[in-house]
């Protein structure tokens, strides 16, 4: 069943030389509980096509069709709403928010949720990915690898239909990202959650169900 | 309420970024300027109001310069009421040779009415309620008059020709705020002994007062018979009424002052807006991922506002009570001059101002930022060049403007003091901002002439222009008004003192009578005194101008009216002295002598808007006549010569009673035999007029310590808004140093970079203060005073050296951290 779906997607936006298309007519349809990988050189559009899934910006046309629910007809407030219940997300830069603990960020979403049992859930899934004993540290008390899982944490605990990864190991080094990416496909098929996923890496492309190469803006 | 508990949460973390804690500086200052005046009028104005009734020391009062007819009393007792009567005149009090200028008030029995007199078993001791009045043959004197004179409770002092026996302290008495003269200190006596001292003599100046007391319905019918029966001159006071002038003087200065607080206000709300900016600034990142999490515009917007109303309802309290500790302080400083002894706690009015305060500075300056961040996009997280779509205009500029000019108008509550305000402080504040673009950029010239810390100090300056210019300033005008007040004031009283000749009259004696004007005359040049001319002294009423009634008149200037309804001195002379200059018109030439003709005052003149050949109906002892302005005098009256704002020529006013005035000069060598004269002329009413410029400049020394208090804030301001600019570049400043220190600068040279900028920066404030200072103070030398402006090096060495250290300090304060920091941290970003 499909969870994920792009109609005829494109995204234009002007540019001191004129008009430039950054994605161009992408159709696209992922089935819940797929990994997917979009890779492509810099500069083809990935992750402006992971944006407009992802329903963090709107496609200049086209549609798209997230958890059966049409994306490009929602407002911001909307797609925000949307993205709390059913959205999860992983960056490269991790993301963190530096104010609140390691426990605090991970409950955030659930919190955004309006979610009662924030906390034990956090701790929880803290445990989950190895950080039980980091719930008190701030963001830059943290290696690398630990903000990432602290993210993956948090992009999963909400039980998500679709986890978006940009570059989740782009920041780490290999040995790290190697168990950030076994971290996230054992969530990934623990919680059954669709993963779609921006990488340079071939390696982790290659661990995906699905791989959709982009180029010039359009899906190869 | 979940975006309060993430508000919540984050807020400690947040204070540690800084950019909270200028916030909360900024407001609290900004709370702290405006609530410390408002606390001071509160209270002043509180005691004034609870002391209305106990002003007039009746219900009802009638004040006359005349002695009031006895039929006033009578029917007063006929319908029930209590009476008493009091009679204020000056007069110098001696104890053997020292002296003091007096308000003496002769009271009978049953005074006061209404209120209580207190008095002390010593000078300045405990006060307790007295009974009754001094008893004959004594007197009840306040202690500060018998400081002055080394008298005791229990010494005899002389008052005209009686000798009185001190047998009181008088702490307080209840219609003190009503006399002539709030300066001069109080004696009580009782009516009695009045006619052995000799000091009301027909045409001398007293002001005579009969008091009426009971129930409301009696009062009102009596004010109604006494109001209908009241001769011209005499004047009805009840409650309502009492002290305007007071009053309406507090209410004034509690409006400057206020409006001199608004600066400070002006200054933080700078401040508030650069914070403002600096959080948006560090928001984004964290609103775009809340965003992306799920968050809507409304949540983060309720996420930033209840972190700002937090710290806007601690500024509200933290401000209010540095705002209550500096009014104690101000009050100190004012204490000798508010007649009343003890003050009610203020209402909690000002408390409402500080949050209004507050919560206008947010959402002036804060909001607008706030909605723009609100407004970042959630794709930020993938791509950071992508920013909140711009400001626009009216939300940058409208709140801020309606906060500030909302404000102003809460404090003043007058549609053209407010524009004129705003319009006025605009200008001023443009011409500053001006100046100081214009040093900033001279500054930024001469970079190339100096070190390489220097160098890189104006450099910062001026890659950082507007800031540096709102910076500077900012420090300028709080710099610039306490050298105004502090030095130049000083300078220009002291260049007014030396601008008069040395042999100026240094007393004054009016109510010297027709009979002995010879005899005094000849005692005081047998005593070596220089005699000025002597004038006589005639008092009468304005009734009409061009036969029009004066309630029927509106007048040109403000003081008008109080010019046109008050008694009026008037003299004749055949004379015109160097110190008066006709300036229309032409001075008493022979053919004049009887005429009916006057000459006016160029103050005259311009506050009732008279010219030549105006009619000026007058009532002097009963006897009308009206006379036509045949000329204008420009008077001189720092000359201490006897002078009058009317003066009609010889032969008109010949036959009416009246007194004499005169001045004289006593060289400072020569014994000055003043308790002689009294005790000869004891109807001579005698005017130190050295004694008065000291009690003048004392007022004035007070006063300035208020205002120079108020603008203590203002510098304050300046600082915040510093901390503010630092917070704004510490980012570029982290990472420059970091820059500098990996190319081999020493830690020494990055600070005497930033050492270099601060004091370059203070410099500059310093410089445009000075200036400010020096163009004010020759301004009011040429325009006000009419001296010669001395050019004061200190006030440009202080300025300099104020605003270098001020700045530097705080400078130095806001960016050690930065400067300290290890170069790999800073350029890891951590």
């Amino acid at each position: 069943m499909s969870v994920l779906k792009a109609e005829s997607i494109s995204k234009e936006v002007t540019s001191p030389e004129g008009p430039l298309t950054i994605v161009r007519e992408v159709e696209l349809d992922i089935a819940a509980g797929e990994s997917v990988a979009i890779v492509g050189p810099s500069g083809a559009g990935k992750s402006t096509l992971l944006a407009l899934l992802a329903g963090l910006d709107v496609p200049t046309s086209g549609q798209v069709w997230l958890a059966g629910q049409n994306l490009t007809a929602l407002d911001e407030d909307g797609r925000a709403r949307l993205r709390a219940e059913r959205v999860g997300f992983v960056f490269q830069a991790f993301h963190l928010v530096p104010a609140l603990t390691a426990l605090e960020n991970v409950m955030l979403p659930l919190e955004l949720a309006g979610r009662r049992d924030a906390q034990a859930h956090a701790t929880q899934t803290l445990e989950r990915v190895g950080l039980r004993a980091r719930t008190g540290h701030y963001p830059r008390q943290l290696s690398g690898g630990e903000q990432q899982r602290v993210a993956l944490a948090r992009a999963f605990v909400t039980r998500p239909a679709v986890l978006f990864a940009d570059e989740p190991t782009g920041n780490l080094d290999a040995a790290t990202g190697k168990r950030v990416c076994d971290l996230l496909f054992d969530l990934n098929r623990d919680l059954q959650t669709t993963v779609v996923l921006v990488t340079h890496d071939h390696a982790l492309a290659a661990r995906c169900g699905r791989a959709l190469h982009m180029d010039g803006g359009r899906l190869a | 309420m979940r975006a309060l508990t993430i508000a919540l949460r984050t807020l400690s973390r947040e204070w540690r970024s800084g950019e909270l804690g200028v916030l909360l500086l900024a407001l609290t200052i900004a709370v702290a300027a405006l609530t410390a005046v408002g606390f001071v009028v509160s209270r002043v104005s509180a005691a004034l109001d609870l002391q209305a009734s106990e002003v007039l020391a009746a219900d009802l009062r009638l004040e006359s310069p005349a002695p009031l007819s006895p039929d006033y009393l009578a029917e007063a007792r006929r319908r029930g009421l209590a009476t008493a009567t009091s009679t204020g005149t000056l007069s110098v009090v001696f104890h053997g040779d020292a002296s003091q200028l007096t308000a003496i008030r002769a009271v009978s029995p049953s005074y006061p009415l209404r209120g209580v007199v207190t008095v002390a078993p010593v000078a300045f001791g405990p006060a307790a309620p007295a009974t009754g009045i001094p008893a004959r043959g004594e007197v009840w004197a306040e202690g500060r008059l018998l400081a002055t004179i080394g008298a005791a409770v229990g010494d005899e002092v002389s008052i005209g020709a009686a000798n009185l026996r001190v047998s009181r302290a008088l702490v307080t008495r209840p219609d003190q705020g009503s006399s002539f003269t709030e300066l001069a200190p109080s004696l009580l006596m009782n009516v009695e002994d009045l006619p052995s001292t000799g000091l009301i003599q027909p045409g001398s100046r007293a002001r005579y007062a009969a008091l009426f007391a009971g129930g409301r319905g009696a009062v009102d019918a009596f004010k109604t018979w006494i109001v209908a029966h009241k001769q011209r001159g005499e004047r009805v006071l009840d409650i309502t009424e009492s002290s305007p002038q007071v009053k309406s003087a507090i209410d004034r200065a509690g409006r400057f002052l206020s409006l001199a607080s608004l600066v400070s206000v002006l200054l933080c709300s700078i401040a508030v807006a650069m914070a403002a900016r600096r959080y948006v600034q560090r928001h984004l990142d964290a609103v775009a991922l809340m965003k992306t999490l799920g968050a809507t515009r409304a949540f983060t917007l309720a996420v930033s506002l209840a972190q700002l109303s937090l710290i806007a309802a601690i500024a509200a309290g933290l401000g209010s009570a540095a705002g209550y500790g500096a009014q104690a302080w101000l009050l100190h400083a004012l204490r000798d001059l508010l007649a009343v002894a003890t003050l009610p706690p203020p209402s909690l009015m000002p408390i409402a101002l500080a949050i209004i305060t507050a919560i206008a500075l947010l959402a002036g300056f804060a909001l607008p930022p706030l909605l723009q961040l609100s407004r970042v996009p959630a794709i930020r997280v993938l791509r950071r060049d992508v920013g909140p779509p711009p400001l626009v205009i009216w939300l940058a500029f409208w709140p801020a403007a309606i906060a500030i000019v909302g404000l102003i108008y809460w404090v003043v509550r007058d549609v053209a003091l407010m524009a004129g305000f705003v319009v006025g402080l605009a200008v001023f504040l443009a011409l500053l901002a001006l100046c100081g673009a214009l040093l900033v950029r001279f500054t930024g010239s001469v970079r190339g002439r100096v070190g390489v810390a220097w160098r890189y100090g104006i450099a910062n300056l001026a890659r950082r222009r507007a800031e540096s210019v709102v910076q500077v300033v900012a420090f300028g005008l709080g710099i610039m008004v306490l050298l105004l007040l502090a030095l130049v004031r000083h300078d220009l009283l002291e260049d007014w003192r030396a601008s008069l000749p040395v042999d100026v009259p240094n007393f004054f004696f009016i109510n010297i009578p027709p009979g002995d004007r010879e005899a005094f005359l000849a005692t005081l040049r047998e005593d070596g005194a220089e005699v000025s001319r002597a004038l006589p002294m005639i008092r009468g009423r304005m009734t009409a101008i061009n036969g029009r009634p004066l309630d029927e008149l509106t007048f040109a200037k403000e003081d008008g009216e109080g010019f046109a309804n008050r008694e009026q001195n008037l003299t004749w002379s055949t004379e015109l002295g160097a110190d008066n200059q006709i300036v229309a018109g032409h001075w008493w030439r022979p053919e004049d002598t009887g005429q009916p003709l006057v000459s006016v005052s160029t103050e005259y003149r311009d506050s009732l808007g008279l010219k030549l050949g105006d009619a000026l109906s007058f009532d002097v002892a009963g006897e009308a006549f009206t006379v036509k302005v045949a000329s204008v005098r420009e008077v001189k009256w720092d000359s201490f010569q006897p002078n009058f704002f009317l003066v009609f020529p010889p032969g008109l006013l010949d036959a009416t009673a009246g007194t004499w005035m005169t001045s004289a000069h006593f060289a400072p060598d020569v014994r000055r035999p003043i308790a002689k004269l009294v005790k000869r002329f004891p109807s001579v009413s005698v005017f130190d007029i050295d004694s008065i410029l000291n009690q003048v400049r004392g007022v004035a020394d007070k006063a300035a310590v208020a205002v120079q208090s108020v603008f203590a804030f203002t510098l304050l301001a300046g600082l915040t808004v510093l901390l503010a600019a630092v917070q704004t570049s510490r980012e570029e400043r982290r990472f420059e140093s970091a820059i500098l220190r990996t190319l081999g600068a020493s830690r020494r040279t990055v600070r005497a970079g930033v050492l270099a900028e601060f004091v370059t920066l203070g410099l500059l404030a310093g410089l445009l203060a000075a200036l400010g200072a020096s163009v004010a103070g020759y301004l009011v030398a040429k325009h006000v005073l009419d001296v010669r402006y001395s050019f004061d090096a200190w006030i440009w060495l202080w300025g300099l050296a104020a605003g270098a250290a001020l700045v530097a300090g705080g400078g130095w304060f806001a960016t050690r951290s930065v400067v300290n920091q290890s170069p790999l941290l800073a350029l890891r970003g951590g």
